[in-house]
């Protein structure tokens, strides 16, 4: 008896073995899978734009240069939409996380009369859409069309982060709003000094969340602003690159062999997207592995209860 | 929970939550006494009503033969004709087939390969290598689809495309396949882009819903004999279950929201048969074509069928004794 569960326990560590190195070599093909293409634009975008015509640069720049950074930050439209990205993103996110905050606490308090109410209209909302015309049309009746503040105002208050920063409030301990309205302080006061700050963690994740989608975000700038240039985004800028890209393939089959610059400055439609891809997801890059301890803890939050 | 918030002297003793008890005159009395909490949110009720609510009255266009340069009394009122029209258009058929082909692709591989990676991911013992994998593995989910479809784009491109490189290296093919020129494989790229971008980030649902099964069960079934695939089929998939059904519950609401960015940015001449989906039948008949009336109809369609699965779907978890939203 003692002799054969020595021998299953024997057996199974052996199995145990094989699934392990399986599952690490897995594991590696995975992280190769996924870094790869950013590192192979990477190499590509500090290479020189003759060289990596010739093909074979994977991993490592061949003939090293900044030339490609060089030419895309001399573009006066690339650096004004990236200036508008950056704005946008920060402006977009302040606003848009106070102001969720502030709707998520009062309809965190159990006694307000207007919390149902008011917590029905907003989740009501998470179930349909007026739709892209009737969006548009809305836009442009008030004139949020072709100026800047489209993308912040319809962006005013996410509704979702409204209801995953509700969750976290109510988990909060009543008897620290409760000492703070002793000592005298409104309810507007108690929700900055008091519960702002408490929130810290879920507000992480919501701002994250919130600063992702501004950072990306193409769309609205192609459908209210498209006809303004000095409304552009980053990642608008490198659609239409990629949109160019796709009307070689329609057209001739192949690839795209245009090329620009001076002759001291030589650079190809390849590199200058390469470098752009850099540009456009370098911030995110270096940001969210900072807040994964949080988005990791606000996605299980909201995905459980919200 | 009342009658401690009664206690504590947050709700005035005797009276009820919504002050129903004393009628209206209570109503607004405790309106006035909460004017900060009322100031704190109203304003934003009223941007809610103007971006959320009021363009649902835009919704009327698609009874209409809509007219941008006339007022609303003026339209002319078709009935149900945009939609007639839409059902027996074969352009509109084919986008349907589309949406319904790359949803069922993303649906059945999303779950698969989520599912499979939280499993694997919680069979590793080194933690900080498992918390490198994750990290890494959550990078694309962050970054735009413009710069997933700009990468997509340079892997698979007949020239020295990384794809079409290793596959001519091992044999496989004796030319370039230009992966994006054909239709045949928008489908197949548009999955496994899907799941390039979020099988990490799908993960972390399934991996807090692990960390919640009792350690105690795996031990004891270590000690009954149980192998690790045992352990995994018997214990942690059981384990994750109620979040399973869950989501699943949640997608089926989406299953004609294939998303919109992914098929547009990659999409092109050549495979359009096979990449556009609703969201860019929209788009085209709408702002393309200035057809705003068959655009708002073909939306319309979209939502309410949305709503309709997800209430379905919620329902029948319900009588099956399952999980459900709400």
């Amino acid at each position: 008896m003692a002799k054969s569960q020595i021998a299953s326990a024997r057996y199974s560590s052996a199995g145990d073995r094989l699934f392990d190195i399986a599952n690490y070599t897995f594991m590696v093909v995975l992280m190769i899978v996924t870094i790869y293409p950013f590192i192979n634009m990477l190499a590509v975008s500090l290479n020189d734009a003759g060289d990596s015509i010739k093909g074979g640069v994977y991993l490592w720049p061949r003939v090293w240069t900044w030339e490609n950074y060089d030419y895309v930050f001399k573009q006066a439209t690339i650096l004004h939409s990236t200036w508008i990205s950056a704005s946008r993103t920060i402006l977009g996110t302040l606003v848009s996380t106070f102001c969720s905050a502030m709707v998520a606490y009062t309809i965190s308090r159990p006694e307000f009369v207007l919390r149902k109410f008011v917590t029905i209209a907003f989740v009501l909302t998470m179930y349909f859409n007026g739709g892209l015309i009737p969006n548009f049309l809305l836009m442009r009746e008030l004139h949020l069309m072709g100026t800047y503040w489209v993308y912040i105002i319809p962006g005013i208050l996410g509704v979702f982060n409204v209801i995953v920063i509700r969750s976290f409030i109510e988990q909060l301990p009543e008897g620290i709003l409760e000492s703070a309205r002793m000592d005298g302080a409104g309810e507007f006061t108690t929700f900055l000094r008091i519960v702002l700050p408490l929130s810290m963690p879920v507000l992480a994740t919501t701002s994250l969340f919130t600063a992702v989608y501004h950072w990306n975000s193409w769309f609205d700038v192609f459908l209210y602003n498209s006809s303004k240039v000095e409304l552009s985004t980053l990642q608008y800028e490198l659609m239409k690159m990629l949109q160019n890209s796709n009307a070689s393939i329609s057209s001739s089959g192949g690839n795209m062999d245009g090329s620009g610059g001076t002759a001291a400055n030589f650079v190809t439609p390849t590199s200058i997207r390469a470098t752009m891809t850099i540009v456009a997801s370098l911030p995110i890059v270096m940001v969210y592995p900072f807040l994964q301890k949080y988005f990791v803890k606000g996605m299980t939050l909201g995905g459980v209860k919200g | 929970m009342l009658k401690t918030m009664k206690q504590q002297g947050v709700v005035p003793a005797g009276r009820g939550l919504l002050g129903k008890k004393s009628g209206l005159g209570f109503f607004l009395q405790q309106l006035v006494k909460q004017r900060a909490l009322v100031l704190m949110s109203v304003p934003f009720l009223l941007w809610l009503v103007l971006f959320k609510y009021v363009p649902l009255w835009g919704w009327t266009i698609a009874f209409q033969k809509y007219k941008p340069a006339k007022s609303f009394g003026d339209q002319t009122w078709v009935g149900l004709k945009q939609f007639k029209f839409m059902f027996s258009d074969d352009r509109f058929l084919l986008v349907l087939r589309n949406t319904l082909a790359m949803s069922l692709i993303n649906f059945v591989l999303g779950f698969v390969t989520a599912i499979t990676l939280a499993i694997l991911l919680n069979e590793l013992r080194k933690m900080a290598f498992k918390r490198v994998v994750q990290t890494i593995s959550y990078l694309p989910h962050f970054i735009s689809w413009v710069v997933a479809a700009t990468i997509i784009q340079t892997v698979l491109s007949a020239d020295g495309g990384i794809v079409n490189e290793i596959l001519m290296g091992l044999g496989f093919i004796h030319e370039p396949i230009l992966w994006l020129g054909e239709g045949k494989y928008f489908w197949g790229i548009l999955g496994a882009s899907e799941v390039w971008k979020n099988v990490g980030w799908n993960t972390i649902i399934y991996l807090a819903a692990m960390t919640t099964i009792d350690p105690a069960q795996y031990e004891a079934a270590e000690i009954d004999g149980a192998g690790r695939f045992q352990r995994i089929f018997h214990i942690t998939l059981p384990g994750i279950r109620p979040v399973v059904i869950i989501l699943i519950i949640l997608n089926l609401g989406q299953i004609l929201e294939t998303g919109f960015e992914p098929q547009y940015l990659l999409g092109n001449g050549p495979n359009l048969d096979y990449s556009e989906n609703l969201e860019i039948f929209i788009l085209k008949y709408g702002m393309n074509l200035g057809n705003y009336s068959l655009s708002v109809a073909a939306g319309i369609f979209k939502t309410v069928i949305s709503i309709v699965l997800l209430f379905s779907a919620n329902y029948l978890s319900k009588r099956l004794g399952q999980e459900r939203l709400f």
